[in-house]
């Protein structure tokens, strides 16, 4: 029974550890956002490795879940005779919460899980020492352009996911099921609004890749240097990324349409 | 420990060092010196703190007890800044060569440079390309590090550690795991380089014979002490029994053989029972 105790307290105490040094790493790749964005050579490069290697799996991966909902909506709609309202449905599902939802997860998945990989890799074979005896801040030189891109990139990629998955749902809906054409975009364009969709749904994207770019940078950088210590790292990306993504999803939603 | 090193010629000292990883000590109060211009050596078997000793200098680990001041500056109540300021004039390098694996030959050797220097990028070339000259390696410039040899890295590396000109340059097991060709090269180079640029060299190494070929003075660690300390002739007829053990290669003496265990033979009796 102590035994429990002494692991709870123990495990505690560690978590609350590894918060604290997981806020001060945050502060100071936060400090070192202005050089970055001065000197954005280095943020290019990532914005390219980050986001733009992640436009294949977001896009077929929008497509599908795209054509799902068109599937699934006009079989429940058609029961009720409102098939013609499958454009709205789609829509409002995809960019109030599926788009930033699922295009995080797949995010965290790609991206995430690439960045822990390689900054846990540079720990390990030295090379994040080597540029502190050098001068370099690797902070500055390594975090802050990865963050960066990140945190641009998401809000991008769940944008490209929700249209791609809108045109998904117009193949499957109009362009097999037959749902009529023009009542698919103006149902779309009547019923979705600016503010309380779209807004919210880019907010929410903000929101996921600030947490997915801290995450999967500050276990990296925190990983114990061996390839067991990185390989446990990044399957923690991945595990912490998706806890964080849908519990920030449920807070936000309530805050963003509840009534609270 | 007292040392035989002229104060006003000491570039490194260490006084009364107390660092620990948990539960073990790594040193124990120890103090030493290193003096300017020349090639100091800091030996002992593996898992003796040798590269902790480096990374204490270099400002990246904090000691518990005692001090170290480099160039008389206390590393370790310098400020972020200072500190930075002063290790552009530390070069450093790893046994792994630690070279950024995004960036290409060239480019490792001129980022210390592109970082801290307002030099154009064709003075920034002349002086790559000597440095790379220097290590004979200016025609592997645009080779990736995962297309090097280990002996080639551990040279473009020390290419990188000598870019800003520094007062002193650490190597942490240069020797290590290299053929004889690249062996005889690293030997030359480090003894080459420290006369002809006027450095000063700190050499962590359990490579005997290459060791004492270059060093001029050298100190034998074991368990968390100094256990010898002298030029090469001194320590190869130390007569301590530490020394002995660690130059001759013996397997058993003051470092002991076993790890520390229980009985063997109630040991053996336990796993029957």
């Amino acid at each position: 029974m102590m035994h429990f105790f002494q692991r709870l307290g123990n495990t505690t105490l560690a978590s609350f550890a590894k918060l604290g040094r997981s806020s001060f790493f945050l502060t100071h790749v936060l400090s070192a956002i202005p050089a970055t964005i001065i000197h954005p050579r280095l943020l290019i490069n990532q914005l390219y490795s980050v986001g733009v290697l992640s436009f294949l799996i977001i896009t077929i991966s929008g497509l599908f879940v795209g054509m799902v909902l068109g599937l699934q909506g006009f079989y429940i709609l058609s029961d009720f005779g409102a098939e013609e309202t499958l454009g709205i449905m789609v829509a409002a599902s995809l960019v109030r919460e599926l788009g930033p939802v699922v295009a995080a997860l797949l995010f965290a998945g790609r991206a995430g899980s690439a960045l822990t990989a390689e900054i846990g890799l540079m720990k390990a074979t030295e090379q994040l020492s080597g540029m502190e005896m050098m001068a370099i801040d690797p902070i500055k030189r390594i975090m802050a352009p990865r963050f960066l891109a990140g945190f641009i990139s998401m809000p991008l990629l769940t944008a490209l996911f929700s249209s791609i998955g809108v045109m998904g749902g117009h193949i499957v809906g109009v362009g097999i099921l037959g749902v009529d054409d023009g009542s698919y975009w103006s149902q779309m364009q009547a019923g979705l609004d600016f503010q309380d969709d779209i807004i919210n749904g880019v907010i929410k994207s903000i929101v996921f890749g600030f947490a997915i770019s801290w995450i999967s940078l500050f276990e990296g950088y925190d990983a114990i240097p061996t390839s067991e210590g990185v390989s446990r790292a990044t399957t923690r990306t991945v595990v912490n990324s998706a806890f964080t993504i849908l519990g920030l999803d449920f807070i936000l939603t309530a805050l963003m349409f509840g009534d609270i | 420990m007292a040392t035989n090193v002229d104060l006003d010629t000491e570039i490194v000292s260490i006084q009364n060092l107390s660092f620990s990883r948990g539960d073990k000590k790594i040193f124990n109060d120890i103090s030493l010196s290193i003096p300017r211009g020349k090639i100091t050596a800091i030996m002992g078997p593996s898992g003796t703190g040798k590269t902790t000793l480096l990374k204490l200098i270099g400002g990246q680990l904090y000691p518990d007890k005692g001090s170290i001041k480099v160039d008389k500056k206390n590393v370790h109540q310098l400020k972020r800044s200072e500190l930075y300021t002063l290790r552009k004039r530390m070069g450093m390098l790893f046994q792994s060569g630690a070279l950024l694996t995004d960036l290409n030959v060239f480019e490792n050797v001129a980022l210390p440079l592109k970082e801290h220097t307002a030099l154009s990028d064709s003075m920034i070339r002349s002086l790559v390309i000597t440095k790379l000259q220097a290590v004979g390696l200016r025609g592997a410039r645009n080779l990736k590090p995962n297309e090097l040899s280990g002996g080639m890295a551990r040279r473009i590396a020390l290419a990188r550690a000598i870019a800003l000109d520094p007062m002193m340059v650490m190597y942490d097991e240069p020797f290590t795991g290299q053929d004889p060709i690249s062996l005889g090269v690293l030997v030359k180079l480090i003894k080459d380089l420290n006369s002809a640029l006027g450095l000063t060299s700190v050499i962590v190494s359990h490579d005997i014979d290459e060791t004492l070929r270059i060093a001029d003075y050298i100190y034998v660690l074991s368990g968390g002490k100094i256990v010898g300390h002298g030029s090469p002739e001194q320590i190869k007829n130390s007569d301590s029994k530490w020394v002995q053990q660690f130059m001759n290669g013996h397997a058993d003496g003051p470092v002991h053989f076993h790890y520390p265990a229980n009985d063997y033979h109630e040991d053996l009796f336990e796993t029957q029972q």
